[in-house]
């Protein structure tokens, strides 16, 4: 049974570091601010959601697997708000110019 | 193998440590000197001490950075279109902070190969404390001297924040933190995140006692909390006269000495604890010092008096 939680660990985690490279990479390449968040933000959201849950299993007892649950939703809602607004600043500083 | 990401840590901290220094304008090397903070505390992180990466993360990359970005906003108003410091003056400011560098990396590497430690003496000692954590332990019961003198510096600098204020709007609020045009999005983290971060802030310091947190990390969380509803507009920075606002800024401090001096009669001297009751007393003191830690970095941030008192 450890072997199937390892394997799913190593699974999650792994998809999850791909989407945080492919994030980087959008990051690094795309040509302006509302694509490079467009990439930043898959990352965060998805990369992040699939390392926690590949972490899940992992944790010593029921209260740490609830603090990365916890941290995950701080994150996905951190990461969510700051994109809106990364988005709104930019929108308007276009319209306004 | 398991050097490798330690090394490029190593080299990221470089990087952005260079990216701060070189930097043409200043903006954007406060923000390099924001992602050397964050690095700096994963530093901390990897050698351990998770208290310190805490306090890093929260006070070095977060409430510093802010600072100094409303520094840069502030001095971008005044001095527009004045020209820079001479040559002489940056070549002067240079060399003094390599110098500086070199004499610290001098000391920190040629000292003994193992430097001398009072840590095992900690650790044999410290379940006379009666607390968990050692860091709280030696903050708040072997030098609580420099604790104490720490929180006395934090007072002195928002003395200094509000002395910056003109004398016609003395005692007033500091300047709104609102943004000319509402935005939507921040409302709703002010709405929503300040429950959950307060829940976070009270939790960081009630566990410093046993386990990585304390005063500064949950107070500056406490802080951050306030700064963020005032942010949004959804409260105003209250008036600097005020007299609830000064008595909590001084109310950690205050409690502090005075439970310093009880220490003649009730222990074995100043800052001393009676056996027993160390732990009550200390968690006591993190709770009131907390309060006011929180109140000095929020106003802190906030800047000094911008608007006439009603």
């Amino acid at each position: 049974m450890t072997m199937f939680w390892d394997a799913m660990t190593i699974v999650f985690v792994s998809t999850g570091v791909f989407f945080f490279l492919a994030g980087t990479v959008g990051l690094l390449r795309f040509p302006d601010t509302l694509t490079r968040l467009h990439a930043l933000t898959k990352a965060d959201t998805l990369g992040f959601g699939l390392i926690a849950i590949g972490l899940l299993p992992q944790s010593a007892d029921v209260r740490v697997g609830l603090k990365l649950l916890v941290i995950w939703l701080i994150l996905q809602f951190a990461g969510a708000c700051s994109g809106q607004l990364i988005a709104q600043f930019e929108h308007r500083s276009r319209h306004s110019s | 193998m398991s050097m490798l990401p330690d090394l490029l840590l190593v080299m990221l901290v470089l990087g952005a440590a260079l990216w701060t220094v070189a930097a043409r304008d200043r903006r954007s090397s406060v923000i390099g000197f924001i992602a050397l903070g964050l690095l700096l505390a994963l530093v901390w992180m990897r050698l351990y001490a998770v208290d310190v990466a805490l306090t890093e993360a929260a006070v070095g990359g977060g409430a510093t950075g802010l600072l100094l970005l409303r520094a840069c906003a502030r001095l971008d108003s005044i001095d527009a279109g004045k020209p820079s410091a001479g040559r002489t003056l940056q070549l002067l400011i240079g060399f003094c902070c390599a110098a500086m560098g070199v004499g610290i990396a001098a000391a920190a590497l040629g000292g003994p190969d193992l430097p001398p430690t009072l840590a095992p003496a900690v650790a044999a000692n410290i379940d006379a404390v009666g607390l968990g954590n050692p860091v709280t332990v030696v903050l708040l019961a072997y030098r609580a001297i420099d604790t104490l003198l720490e929180k006395i510096v934090l007072i002195a600098a928002l003395v200094g924040v509000w002395s910056l204020a003109p004398d016609d709007v003395w005692g007033g609020p500091p300047a709104s933190l609102k943004l000319a045009k509402a935005s939507e999005p921040l409302t709703f983290l002010a709405q929503i995140l300040p429950p959950v971060g307060f829940v976070i802030g009270v939790y960081l310091i009630w566990n410093g006692a046993d386990e990585p947190g304390g005063t500064f990390q949950g107070g500056t969380v406490l802080a951050a909390m306030w700064l963020l509803v005032m942010l949004a507009g959804l409260a105003e920075p209250p008036e600097t006269r005020r007299a609830l606002l000064q008595y909590l800024v001084v109310f950690g401090p205050a409690v502090f000495l005075i439970s310093g001096f009880s220490g003649f009669w009730l222990a074995e001297g100043f800052l001393s604890y009676p056996t027993g009751f160390a732990k009550t007393m200390i968690v006591a003191l993190e709770v009131a010092l907390a309060l006011s830690i929180a109140v000095i970095v929020a106003m802190m941030l906030a800047g000094p008096s911008a608007r006439t008192p009603r």
